[in-house]
């Protein structure tokens, strides 16, 4: 039997969770600014969720349940590890049931089930700064955000107008928070917008390269930007989950062979699961072997 | 000779990641009370749930402010250097965080660090310990975390209050944040929240 080292709770010392939390604080009191915070090395690369995984360490208490995603998916490499450590670390307990979850840990979805009152949920967020790819400069956009001046952004989103017809950004889809800040909501797809509008969970954002943190308490208003002539809308698919037969939720292609066949599956794994146990069917699924 | 070692949390790491998750829950959802983990009090002169804030929040990295009567008290200087090591200052715009036993030593909340534009996040948190946490005189709360609006009615609050309040709503982003604590509880008051005398 080999033994582990003796890590703290939720393997954070307690001065870096003091540091972390009164950054978390201010993140809610000020909704959608990004707070600089002082992102510690993590046992794992930059790119996995370590900005994601310094928040949920600083917030989880022994009776949390803990719920992981990744691209929607319970059961990939990132989430797969992410839960593991903190079921390590802080001995929590884990599950990939949205609603029985208290902390939902996610990677680029927000799950098809409405998160309830009380869940925070917490994004693991490669670029915080919205502004960033329009103007490299920290100083610039520090100053843009203080003097409320997006006119930026708005150019180019007309500028995809322009360009194709439409707005052509997907995923990544910049919301202003509250009518003050514009926020970028982590590479979501930008179906996932809308459901952060008057959320009931509490929403953190940590992204550790980049050392900052930002949150969207609940019932906060999140506003895609558009235009009156060119208005926000999500992506619509024209079948249903291949699996499942769900609609109206977001779909993952699935290849399956070398001469151009492909499914569609829903993205969330859990949403799919579960409405496969109670017995709904898409075109290229199977019934379940108890039925 | 008294070195401050008594009192604070029997468990730091579980009774502050319990402290901080009430706090957290009381900004993310204003007016709504949160049981606050109440630690033992070093002295009289400050109430538990003041503790149970500093020990969760501060340490060498905050500059805290402490009223007129928790200053006098030696005791209490003694609790907060050797559990927190927080630098204690007199002048309120230097603070990171504000704690008072009551609003009546408490400056207008404009002495205190009001943030800059740039990063309003460097403004202080006041934490005020008040009687009652209900009971007094009916306000009405809408903003962030607030479904709808939502109706707090804290005893003790400092003079003037509404109108203080809302000119440190006009600063948004800038201004400061409120923690109320009394008999083991903690409301919050971000300065996203709009505050309007009820009927």
């Amino acid at each position: 039997m080999t033994t582990l080292p003796q890590y703290n709770f939720a393997y954070l010392d307690e001065q870096t969770k003091r540091m972390i939390r009164r950054a978390i604080l201010k993140a809610i009191a000020i909704p959608g600014y990004q707070v600089p915070f002082s992102s510690r090395e993590m046992p794992m690369p930059y790119g996995w969720g370590t900005g994601g995984v310094q928040v949920t360490a600083s917030i989880i208490g022994p009776d949390d349940v803990l719920k992981v995603i990744d691209q929607g998916a319970d059961d990939t490499t990132n989430a797969v590890s992410i839960r593991a450590f903190f079921a390590k670390v802080a001995q929590v307990e884990t599950t990939t049931h949205t609603s029985d979850a208290t902390i939902i840990q996610t990677r680029h979805r927000i799950p098809e089930k409405a998160l309830s009152k009380g869940q925070v949920l917490v994004y693991q967020v490669p670029i915080p700064e919205p502004l960033r790819f329009l103007e490299p400069r920290e100083t610039e956009t520090r100053k843009m955000h203080a003097l409320e001046e997006y006119g930026l952004m708005h150019v180019k989103l007309y500028e995809d107008i322009a360009r194709h017809g439409r707005i052509a950004t997907t995923y990544a889809y910049p919301v202003k928070v509250e009518g003050r800040y514009v926020m970028d909501p982590s590479p979501t797809p930008k179906f996932d917008n809308p459901k952060m509008h008057m959320s009931e969970a509490l929403q953190l954002f940590g992204a550790g390269r980049e050392h900052r943190i930002y949150a969207v308490p609940p019932h906060t208003e999140v506003v895609s930007l558009d235009f009156e002539d060119h208005p926000f809308a999500i992506q619509h698919f024209e079948q249903p989950c291949a699996l499942c037969g769900a609609e109206q939720v977001y779909l993952d292609e699935v290849i399956l062979d070398d001469r151009g066949g492909h499914m569609y599956v829903c993205s969330d794994t859990d949403h799919c699961e579960e409405r496969r146990a109670a017995g709904h069917v898409g075109d290229l699924g199977v019934k379940e072997a108890a039925e | 000779m008294d070195l401050g070692l008594d009192g604070g949390f029997a468990d730091p790491v579980l009774q502050s990641q319990t402290a901080f998750r009430a706090i957290m829950d009381a900004l993310a959802n204003p007016g709504a009370v949160q049981r606050l983990v109440a630690p033992g009090s070093p002295t009289s002169s400050i109430p538990p749930e003041l503790v149970s804030t500093l020990l969760t929040l501060s340490d060498h990295d905050t500059s805290i402010w402490l009223d007129d009567s928790l200053r006098a008290d030696s005791a209490v200087l003694q609790f907060v250097s050797f559990h927190t090591g927080a630098p204690v200052v007199r002048e309120p715009g230097r603070a990171a965080f504000a704690f008072a036993a009551g609003a009546e030593h408490l400056p207008r909340f404009d002495q205190f660090n009001l943030g800059t534009q740039e990063y309003p996040d460097r403004s202080t948190t006041i934490v005020l310990a008040v009687p009652a946490l209900t009971g007094g005189p009916d306000l009405i709360i809408r903003g962030p975390g607030i479904k709808d609006h939502g109706r707090i009615s804290p005893v003790g609050l400092p003079e003037d209050f509404i109108g203080q309040w809302s000119a440190n709503r006009e600063l948004f982003p800038r201004g400061i944040d409120l923690l109320l604590v009394a008999e083991g509880a903690v409301l919050g008051l971000p300065r996203s929240t709009r505050i309007a005398e009820g009927h």
